[in-house]
Formats: C-alpha cells, structure tokens, sequence
C-alpha cells in the first residue's frame, strides 16, 4: 500500500513557484525546481528522457561503464610510430581531432595541419601539391578517436609521426595520442613552415627514440597517480600540466642519464622537455582516452565517453550509442587572448583534449587548479562552485583523482547524457583557443561549455536502442 | 603615442594571473595594448611580435616585465600605478563559500530533500507529462496541475503508477489537501476524519470548506482530474484513492464527487465502495440517485448535501438541510418584468451545479457550457433569458488570466447584466484560498454597488446573490470578505446550491411570460 498517507508530506515543486511558497505558509516543506524544458524546449526529447530515467538497463550498464573507468590503471608503455601502433592506421591516412569532417569544410588550423603533414611526409614538395593532392582523393582523412587515438587542437597524426603508447593495464586496451611541440608556431595550431616541419623531423629523429630508450629503462611509467599528484599541485591537466609535465621529467632525467644515447640528445631532450610547461598534456589526454575506452561499447549506457572538437562540428560518443557521434555547431570560447588579438579572430572551440574533461579532469577538476578559472575572471571559490556544479551531472567520483579544495573527495567524473539535458548542466571544459588562421598559433585560453544540443541528439539515439 | 615597460625583479606570477592583468591593464583609459610576462625569451620573442618590443631592458627569466603602449605619458604612469597595487592588494575575503546550483531537475532536487513523496508539477502540458513520468520512475506521486497533457499520456502515467503503488492526480488537477497542506488552488481547512476524492477542482473545495465551516475536518483531499472517470481512463486515480482512504486508519467517511462518469466506471467505481466498510457520501453531480445507491454508498444531489451528510456520517452535529439562508430575501424591489437570473462564475462546477438546479426550477438554461449542445449561447458575451455562463473556460481566458486571479471580466459583465431591464437576479461565487485573488470581496464590492447604484437610477431593483468558497485559515480570511459583500447589499448564503434555489426563488416571484 501507497504509505503517503502515513507519511509526512515532501514536495519538489516543478513549475509555479507561489505554489511552494503556499506549501511553506501552511506549514509544509516544498522544494522548488529551477525548471526549464529539457532538449531546448523540444517535447519529445523530453519525452524519451523520461523514459530513460530509472530505467534498470540504462542503471546497470551505467554502473557497468562507470567502474570500468574508474578500475582502468593507464600506463605508459613506449613511444612508437602511429604507422606501427595505432590500429588501421593506412599509408596514406591522417588523423584529426574532433567529429568526421570532410576536407572542404575543415576550419583554418585543421587544414593547414594536415598540409603540414603531408610536407612532413613528403607526400609532396609544396603547399599547393599537398592541396592538389588531398583533392584527387589521395589522402584518407579520419578522426583520432575512430582509431583510439586523440590529439590536441588540430590533432593530426600521420604514419611517420611518432606517438605516445599508453596501456590500460587492467583491461588490456591502449590509447595514442602524439607530442607535444610546445607553444608558438606549431603543427597543432596549423603552422606548416619548415621549421614547424624540422621540429617535428627532430622529435621523430631525436626525441621520440631517445624517450623511447628511457621508458624502456624505465619499465613504463605509471600514469594515474601521477596525475593524482598534480591535481594535488594545482594543476588540472588540461590546461595547466606545469606540475605535471615537471614530475614527469623527474621520472625520466635519472633513466635517461643511465641509457645508452649521445649526452648531446640527452641534453635536447631534457631541455626540449623543461622548456614545455603543456609537454604532459598529450600524456593526459592519452591516460584519459585509455580509461574511457575501458568504459565504451557497454550497450544501454548513457555515459559520454568522448567529447572532441574539429574547429567546426562539437562532437560527442556514448558508451552504449557505439561509433556514432552527436554533433552541433562548435562554441566560441569565452577567455583570455594575448595582447592584440580579439574575439573575432578566434577559431571556434577545437581539439581532442575535452577528453580531460569527459575523465573528470580538466575543467571538472577546477576545484584543483584555482589559477585557471582566473580566464574568465573568476575566485578559488568558482572554481569550486564550477567542480561541484558537474558533480550534478556525472555518474560518480573518482576515487584516485582526490581534489584538497573539497576536502579531497574524488573529482566529478562520467558524464550522464540524461543528467545533462535534464538539468540543462553543460559540460565546462577548459581550453585554449586558436587563431582562426592557419598558422599563427594560440592566440589565448579560456572556458567553455559543451553544447547541449548533442547530448538531446545522444539521449533520443539511445531510447530508440533501448526501446525506453 | 607613447612606451614604457617596467621590470619587477625577482617577482613571479602565474602566466594566467598575468593575462589577467594585461587585460585589466590594457582596459584602462590611454592604454592601447598592455602585455605582462615573465621574461622568458620565448615569451620577449612574443612580445615582440605583438609590436611591444621592449628595447634592451635588461630582465631575466625570473622577472615580471610589463610593457604598455598609450596614448601619452601620464595614462602609462597611471597604468604602471595600477601594476604596482594590484601587486600589493590584500586577499579577497569571500563571505559565503562556493556558489551552490540550485535543483534543476527533479532528480537534483531530490539530493536535497530525499524523503521528499511527492511532485507538484505545473509545467506547460507540452512537457508536463515528461515530468510526471520522471517523478514517478523517481519514486514520487505525483499531482499534475498542468492541462492540456494528451489522454495517452494521462492513460500511460496512469497504468505506470497503479503498478508501482503511486497515485497520479491529474492531469489538470487545479486542487487537493494531502496530509494537512493545500496543494495548487486549494483552501485551509482543518484536520479531520473525512477523505474527499473528486474529478472537480472547485467541487473539492466547497466539500471540504463546508465541512469546515460545520465543524468538521479532512483526512485527506484527492483530485483525480477531469478526465480521470471517462471510459478510456476507467477511473484509475479515484479507484486507487479509494482504496488507499479505506485502508487509512485517519478517514472514517469517503466523499466521491464527479461529473457522471461513464456508466462502466460508475459501476466499477460504486461496486468497489460498497464492500468498504466505510460510509461514502457520492455526489455525481445530476445522476439519478437510485442508480448511486448501494450498500454503504449514499447518493446526494448537491456538493452542499454531500458535504453535511459527511459531518453527519463523521458524529458532527445536524446541519438544517434544505434550509435556504438568508430567509425572507427581499425582492419588493423589483420591477414587473425583471425575471431573469444570470448566473457570472468562476468555478466551472459551480456552474454546473447552477445549470442543474436552475432547470428543475425554470427549464433549460443557456450557457457557454450548458448541459445540452441546443442551449449554447449563440454569442457567448450575450446572455439570453436566464443564462449561466462560466467564466473560467477557455471561450473566456484564452489570452487572460483565469477569473479566480483577475475579475476585470466578470465586473464588466456584472454592469452589462445589470442594465438589462430584464434581470432580476445576478448569481455569483468567489472563490477563496491560495493562489486565489488576495481580497476579491473588496473589489468585487465595488462593481456590485455600481451595479445596484445603476438599476436604482433606471427605477428598477437588482438582487446580487452569491457563496464564498473558502474558510476562515484561508490567506484571504472569510468571515472579512463575506462581510465585505454583506456590506455591498449582497444575499450570502453559504453554499453555491442555497445561492442558486434563492435567486431561483427571488426571479420566480416575477415569472417569465406564459408559455415559454
């Protein structure tokens, strides 16, 4: 028997407010709901959400997802090129960040990338040969996350550049992502002058071999405490890695000094790396990716387990929606820019690296790093606000990424698609921002918020697969 | 155009804080560009190539430099200034704590009430259902106030909450009183043993104020909606609440009040309250009382019998029945041929339960919601004959606020009645209790003296008779707005079924012409 009788009456007020406030008058407790339409105000979104809401099979594969992130143990295993490592990687194939996206309609940064790639490859000798190139059709273009690998901004990897192989070594699955050319004129940012292309020649020749020999001295370096560290030094790992990209050069100087390599190339490597303050990132996205991709494919599960962006399209996975992505529109970032650039030349929000963000880090763990919400003008209370506002709309906390500003409880981590467009709660993410050309690099970082629009798109596709 | 840079040695600052300051600096009057870096030589090398190439200073990586780029040497000075305090400025003290999101979802807002059982929802009926399926996947009964929501949504939430032992009132559930509170549009009234369950939203609140008013008092009040007893519904939500008030040891006598059901439900509904145990008062408004009558199962005709065999059932004190107060109703005034009444309310089974009576009295009546399709107004802002309109649907409210809320209609078609040489009788209700008007006995009274005032100046009488539905707990308090209307000249009686047979009985003193 229904006991409401028996009980003492609780309401949540969905709609009129006087309707609370004469619950509360005569003496009755009522909670109103800061209410607006689910799924920007279309019904039926709203309609196949509620069916997802308690739904057992929804509930049990989120749980089944959720602890496969949060036991996955991300290492890093070696540095090889994406040719040999990462899976279905053709000769001719090169890897974008973000949602597929053909060619024509590519944002500045994204293009010129992928023809500095080709230069590097020697695909052709100029710009206008690599241009010609990629319109016969010759050049498979695809995104990093279609081949477990994820990059930031422009996230373009081709066969002979080298990656970071990082093992989940509890479930076995790994994830790639490329190295981090530092700041200025970079691959990354579109920039494709040949000393863009010496750089990355140099990390291919130098670098990468030379890490290679002290990760294998090494015996890999384990990447989760490692990060639990830094977010524990103010970091969030996406847009501040000082603290960590620092413990992982305290890692690497003594094996590095035991191989067997020139000192000369010991020495670039060291600098190359202390020179660097983002020289992590790659390696926490590659963690996050690792982990996440642990937490895909369960079907019925609402958990994002990707958000990317290609410059253009904002695009986001669920775990159990398979390969297909939810795209919308890419948001412009709300931030910071260095001096004498403005809004308008800002390229629309780009990169693979909100996979920080979709793990629980990045802007999800703001509480860590208080120096970042200062982009948007914001305190150390913000930042705490901004942590605890996406444990609204997450599945859980992670126990191994533990935050001091709130009393080191876990951070906020997998995103319920549900969660979001019911509550209208946004993903935050942490970012920096693009010149909209090709080529001159960061122009200023900032914050922004994924668009709600794909996750009413991801929660639809996944009634329909349930039947909800 | 000026330049200056300054070097703060040995200083350090986060690159974000100091983005920060560069637009802070770079905001101020006379400043065109200002940029403040650690001087790294990266970071000079970008300096430079913003066009603020700071010469040969002479800074390190250790050091804070700033450069700045203006519009004269004193707006650089005072930009420098503002580096310096801004270096030097206290801690910000935060008086409270981190922002906290309030519940944006009803999921969210059970984190902060966990034991919370049920959700009001008043959303627009787009999405009304949505919510209401939510709340009850989450676990709540719901009260749905919202209308317009579709019968296969209604039939839906309906089957979902019967099966998981949850109670649905509504859709377009305008009223209950669940554990003592008032929910939606409902009156105080005081804790008692008697459990209401109705299809009507003012029908449930002139049972449970006259129960009120006689002394007695409400276990508990369900709405069930409208449409809650049509054949496709089946009568789900009144069948549930009658099975949860028997089982409530707090309720010694059920009221069920409805338009007629269907016939199907009706027996489903009457064949289940007669093996109860417990007396139930059934008042189906105009149903023939012979085809009510069951064991334990006493049909009434009127919201007023039902409420005063309720008290009696309960071990109150006898309530005059039948009695038409105030007795000895002046109509002297009158005029020869002012017969008519014409009935103005805000609560649409107030005016069926008008409709009702006035027909045993005079015959068919028109109305803009009449009884039989034929007696439809031709115009709805024109009465004809003895005429009870019902202000509050939708002919009337579409774009305007429900009469309950705003009365500007209804006082402008008080004075058009009023000048009809014809009318004899203006028969209204008020309506009190929350989300009610505040005090609409005042501004009611206004308008009715005007009206007396008016047919007083034509040579004629006006008799203005009407029933407040609230109690005295109600927000807008009953006894000052009856009194209100008293003082207005108005006949009062205590129910809208006594107001109805008075001015029936006050127009029938000048009887409508032979043979019509």
């Amino acid at each position: 028997m229904n006991p409401l009788f028996q009980e003492e009456l609780q309401v949540v007020n969905v709609g009129l407010p006087a309707f609370a406030e004469a619950i509360r008058t005569a003496g009755g407790t009522a909670v109103q709901v800061e209410w607006t339409p689910p799924g920007q105000g279309d019904p039926q979104v709203a309609h196949r959400l509620a069916g997802l809401i308690r739904h057992p099979a929804v509930e049990a594969a989120n749980q089944q997802a959720f602890a496969a992130y949060q036991s996955a143990q991300p290492a890093l295993e070696g540095i090889a090129p994406a040719r040999a490592a990462v899976p279905d990687m053709g000769e001719r194939t090169i890897l974008h960040s973000g949602p597929p996206i053909a060619w024509a309609r590519m944002c500045g940064p994204v293009q010129g990338a992928i023809i500095g790639a080709i230069l590097y490859e020697g695909w052709a000798p100029s710009q206008a040969e690599a241009i010609a190139l990629i319109e016969r059709g010759e050049i498979d273009f695809a995104p990093c996350h279609q081949h477990r690998a994820v990059g930031p901004m422009a996230g373009v990897i081709s066969p002979s550049m080298p990656v970071w192989v990082v093992l989940n070594r509890e479930h076995g699955n790994r994830a790639y992502c490329n190295l981090n050319e530092g700041l200025g004129k970079v691959l990354r940012f579109g920039a494709n002058s040949p000393d863009v292309i010496d750089r990355l020649k140099w990390m291919a020749a130098v670098l990468a071999p030379t890490l290679a020999k002290a990760l294998d001295a090494l015996g890999g370096v384990e990447l989760k405490p490692l990060m639990a560290q830094a977010l524990h030094m103010g970091d969030e790992v996406h847009n501040r890695n000082v603290a960590a990209s620092g413990l992982l050069l305290k890692r690497l100087v003594p094996a590095l000094l035991r191989i067997d390599a020139a000192p000369a190339d010991i020495a670039a490597v060291a600098e190359f790396i202390a020179g660097n303050d983002h020289f992590f990132l790659n390696l926490s996205m590659a963690a996050c990716k690792a982990m996440l991709d642990a937490a895909a494919g369960v079907p019925g599960s609402s958990m994002v387990t990707a958000m990317a962006r290609n410059g253009v399209d904002f695009g986001i996975r669920l775990s159990g929606t398979g390969e297909a992505w939810f795209t919308a529109p890419a948001p412009v970032v709300d931030g910071l820019l260095f001096p004498g650039y403005s809004t308008a030349d800002a390229a629309p929000d780009l990169g693979d690296s909100a996979i920080t963000e979709t793990a629980g880090v990045g802007g999800f763990a703001m509480a860590a790093s208080p120096a970042i919400v200062q982009f948007v003008g914001g305190s150390p209370q913000d930042a705490i606000a901004n942590t605890e506002e996406m444990a609204h709309i997450t599945l859980g906390r992670n126990g191994a990424l533990t935050l001091p500003a709130i009393d080191f409880a876990g951070t906020p981590a997998g995103i319920d698609a549900r969660k979001v467009v019911d509550t209208g709660i946004a993903p935050i993410i942490n970012t920096g921002i693009a010149h909209r050309q090709a080529g001159i690099g960061q122009i200023g970082a900032g914050i922004t918020r994924a668009p709600l629009a794909c996750f009413a798109q991801a929660v639809v596709d996944l009634a329909g697969r349930i039947g909800g | 155009m000026a330049r200056a840079t300054r070097v703060f040695r040995n200083l350090y600052r986060d690159s974000v804080s100091l983005m920060q300051l560069s637009a802070k600096l770079g905001a101020l009057a006379g400043v065109r560009q200002a940029s403040a870096i650690m001087a790294t030589p990266g970071n000079l090398d970008l300096l430079r190539e913003a066009g603020l190439a700071p010469g040969d200073v002479a800074a390190g990586p250790n050091d804070l430099l700033v450069a700045l780029e203006g519009e004269d040497e004193d707006a650089l000075e005072a930009a420098l200034a503002a580096t310096e305090t801004e270096f030097t400025r206290p801690a910000a003290r935060s008086q409270d704590g981190p922002r906290r999101t309030p519940p944006r979802s009803l999921e969210m807002a059970l984190q902060e009430a966990a034991s919370a059982n049920l959700a009001l929802i008043s959303t627009p009926g787009d999405y009304a259902a949505a919510e209401a399926m939510k709340a009850l996947r989450l676990g709540l009964n719901v009260m749905l106030f919202s209308d317009n929501v579709p019968q296969s949504d209604e039939i839906a939430l309906k089957r979902y909450a019967r099966a998981h032992d949850l109670l649905v009132m509504g859709p377009d559930c305008g009223t209950a009183i669940i554990g003592g509170v008032p929910l939606g549009f409902a009156n105080v009234v005081r804790r008692g043993e008697i459990g209401v369950i109705a299809a009507s939203g003012t029908g449930l609140q002139q049972v449970t104020c006259l129960i009120d008013r006689w002394g007695q008092g409400i276990s508990q009040a369900i709405g069930t909606g409208g449409h809650d007893l049509s054949a496709e519904v089946g009568g789900i939500t009144m069948l549930q609440g009658l099975e949860a008030l028997v089982a409530d040891p707090a309720t010694r006598v059920i009221v069920l009040i409805s338009k007629p059901p269907h016939p199907t439900v009706a027996e489903r509904v009457l064949s289940a309250a007669s093996g109860t145990g417990k007396p139930i008062v059934v008042n189906f408004l105009g149903a023939d009382p012979d085809a009510v009558r069951r064991d334990n199962v006493h049909p009434v005709r009127t919201l007023e019998d039902a409420a005063r065999l309720a008290v009696v059932l309960a071990g109150g004190a006898e309530v005059e029945a039948g009695a038409v107060r105030p007795d000895g109703a002046p109509a002297a005034e009158l005029a020869p041929g002012q017969r008519y009444v014409r009935g103005l309310y805000s609560g649409g089974t107030f005016c069926y339960e008008a409709l009702l009576l006035l027909t045993d009295a005079f015959g068919p009546i028109a109305s803009n919601t009449p009884l039989k399709r034929e007696l439809m107004l031709a115009d709805v802002w024109r009465s004809q004959r003895h005429t009870v309109v019902d202000l509050g649907d939708d002919a009337f409210t579409r774009g305007r606020p429900h009469p309950m809320i705003d009365q500007t209609l209804r006082r402008e078609r008080i004075l058009q009645e009023a000048a009809d040489p014809e009318v004899a009788v203006i028969l209204f209700d008020v309506v009190l209790g929350y989300g009610a008007h505040p005090d609409p006995a005042s501004e009611l009274a206004v308008t009715l003296a005007e009206a007396k005032a008016q047919a007083r100046a034509a040579g004629r009488g006006l008799a203005l008779v009407g029933s407040v539905c609230g109690t005295a707990g109600d927000p807008q308090d009953l006894p000052r707005q009856e009194a209100a209307l008293r003082e207005a000249g108005v006949l009062l009686a205590d129910s809208n079924a006594q107001a109805v047979r008075l001015a029936a009985r006050i127009a029938a003193q000048h009887p409508s012409e032979p043979g019509r």
